[in-house]
């Protein structure tokens, strides 16, 4: 019964099948299509490539003068293991991880929560409460910078990963995203457990929270991706070598290794390998979440 | 959304079959506001300390000679401000910020759409051409940093080295400061265009499959389709991502911060960097402030032009 509204609701854009328009037979312009999202492919395709051949180059050969796609020497895995050797990618990326997964699940719970009241609940200040959210949607986070720097400072947080954490769970646009969710599902259903005298924390957790799955998800995707690759505000909120993130710890790479390039590309390799691993395996979800949550703003 | 108290307990008193059961109205409102807050409250909390404080106390700095060395937190009024509006360094990074937007807006969108529309045409092997056109949203910056130095290297690098193919000199990518920002866009335009393919992929699925069974009846073409059909339902879609990408332009901060420091000359600096560094490098907390509060005045008119732009459409 509440499954026509829950399906309408979530735009189905992830059927990868899902051609809506008839199936033509192959003309000219079909096959000019062909050609010209085949070049736009490549064109996307080179700079992983040029990367990937690079990092397993002998950096004498990454560093030649001659531009070779199969090098003189040969492929090596010597930047990999230098880099390994180096010892820094796997701590931040262990960083990465546990900070994005910290903000995403922080995300999640107070977005859910306060998107089931202004959903469900008449309560005294909702509209005022209403707008303030959606006012702050257009706050820019450089805009931030500055006084939740001196903030920090003040907690003593600079320097933890709770620095990089709390500030970032803040997603008024997702506030929305799943109010507009909750909004489609019909009311029938929980008046059947107000009857039965469950209170709303009970509705909220039992009916509510596992409908919401397919969006709980795309939000979730969104505020992952997001956090895992955020620069600006966990390079100013920490200093400390052992708490880097691997978007910022690269950026040190840089610095402290200047020409060696075969490493360089090394460590942005293993840098992208994970989001793209996950990606390969959850590209249909990953795909509608973005499409779901997309257009509210960020 | 907005319906108010009284009309939505009629409306429940009405579809209760039991009305006697429940609790009396008086009861039932003042049990919403407590119930209503406390679900509100987690996110309230945040919302306030991370959000509204900052946005507050920034303002507040921006009136103090506020520095990270600590000296001089007095008030000193709008000097910050009237700093800013006469500081050259600030109108460039303004200009550049802008001049980024303008001519990075124009091929996000323009290339997500082919991208959208050419798979929407029915190619095979879907998930191939999704996943090398979205892949490098999936990057950090800083690996989109790395890669793009490495290929514009004006030495090695893979582009002049292609480009002396065909016999053209060798480009300064990165150090020409007429090329530089335009190289920048570049990486930018691989990097997040994916994401407004895919909304634009979405919003292409979802139109009704038989305005094109309806047109291809008529006799009209694959390409007339796409501009009588296709193009026109997506108005609403093209204007959200033109709107939303113009506000993601403004913010630009990390692949220029990475690739060329805002350099060569300061020609790509733009003003997020330029806070960044009066703030961070040059310990000016209050001035950083101030400009801060310049830069979000731009942002929020932006917005207002989107807001009344929205609502003029869905009128």
């Amino acid at each position: 019964m509440a499954n026509t509204t829950l399906t309408r609701s979530i735009p189905r854009s992830d059927s990868g099948q899902a051609i809506r328009q008839p199936r033509k037979k192959l003309s000219a312009g079909k096959i000019a299509a062909v050609v010209v999202a085949a070049v736009l492919a490549v064109l996307w395709l080179v700079p992983f490539a040029w990367a990937t051949v690079t990092a397993f180059k002998s950096e004498a050969d990454a560093s030649a003068s001659k531009v070779s796609w199969f090098p003189p020497s040969g492929f090596t895995f010597d930047a990999f293991v230098n880099v390994f050797q180096a010892g820094n990618i796997p701590l931040w990326t262990w960083n990465s991880l546990y900070t994005s997964a910290a903000i995403t699940l922080i995300t999640l719970v107070i977005s859910a929560f306060i998107a089931y009241a202004l959903s469900r609940i008449e309560f005294k200040g909702k509209k005022v409460l209403m707008i303030a959210i959606i006012a702050s949607i257009i706050v820019p986070p450089p805009v931030l910078m500055i006084p939740l720097f001196y903030q920090m400072l003040a907690f003593k947080m600079i320097d933890t990963p709770w620095a990089i954490i709390l500030p970032q769970v803040i997603h008024p646009a997702m506030v929305f995203v799943l109010k507009r969710f909750f909004d489609q599902i019909p009311h029938e259903l929980e008046e059947a457990a107000v009857m039965d005298g469950a209170s709303r924390l009970r509705i909220f957790m039992q009916i509510i929270l596992p409908l919401s799955r397919p969006i709980l998800a795309a939000v979730a995707i969104f505020v992952f991706i997001g956090a895992w690759n955020n620069f600006l505000w966990p390079f100013i909120s920490t200093n400390d070598d052992s708490l880097l993130t691997l978007p910022v710890g690269l950026q040190t790479i840089k610095s402290a290794y200047g020409v060696q390039y075969a490493q360089n590309m090394a460590s942005a390799l293993l840098a992208a390998l994970p989001l793209i691993v996950v990606f390969l395996f959850f590209q249909r979800q990953i795909i509608k979440g973005i499409s779901t949550t997309g257009l509210a703003g960020t | 959304m907005s319906s108010s108290t009284v009309s939505r307990q009629t409306r429940q008193a009405r579809t209760t079959p039991a009305p006697g059961l429940k609790p009396g109205p008086s009861l039932r409102t003042s049990r919403n506001n407590v119930s209503g807050w406390a679900f509100a409250a987690p996110f309230l909390v945040f919302f306030l300390v991370f959000l509204v404080w900052p946005i507050l106390y920034g303002f507040y700095m921006s009136l103090t000679g506020k520095s990270l060395t600590g000296a001089n937190d007095a008030l000193i009024g709008f000097a910050n401000y009237s700093e800013a509006f006469a500081d050259a360094g600030m109108w460039r990074s303004l200009g550049n910020t802008v001049y980024f937007t303008v001519i990075s807006t124009v091929p996000l969108v323009v290339v997500a759409l082919v991208m959208a529309a050419l798979l929407n045409i029915g190619l095979p092997a879907q998930w191939l051409w999704r996943l090398s056109y979205f892949a490098p949203f999936l990057l950090a910056s800083t690996v989109v940093s790395l890669f793009f130095v490495w290929m514009y290297n004006p030495q090695l690098g893979l582009i002049n080295d292609f480009l002396s193919k065909f016999g053209i000199p060798k480009v300064g990518w990165l150090n020409d400061p007429n090329v530089a920002m335009w190289s920048i866009v570049i990486a930018t335009l691989w990097w997040t265009v994916g994401f407004n393919f895919l909304l634009y992929l979405a919003a292409m699925q979802n139109i009704p499959v038989q305005h094109y069974e309806a047109a291809s009846l008529d006799g009209a073409g694959a390409w007339r389709q796409f501009f009588s059909i296709t193009l026109p339902q997506l108005t609403p879609t093209t204007v959200m991502i033109v709107l939303l990408q113009i506000l993601a332009s403004l913010k630009v901060f990390d692949q220029i911060y990475q690739m060329t420091s805002g350099g060569p000359g300061g020609s790509t600096r733009p003003v997020v960097q330029y806070i960044f560094e009066t703030g961070f490098t040059g310990y000016r907390l209050g001035y950083s402030a101030a400009i801060s509060y310049i830069f979000f005045g731009l942002i929020v008119v932006v917005s207002a032009l989107q807001f009344v732009i929205t609502r003029r459409r869905s009128a």
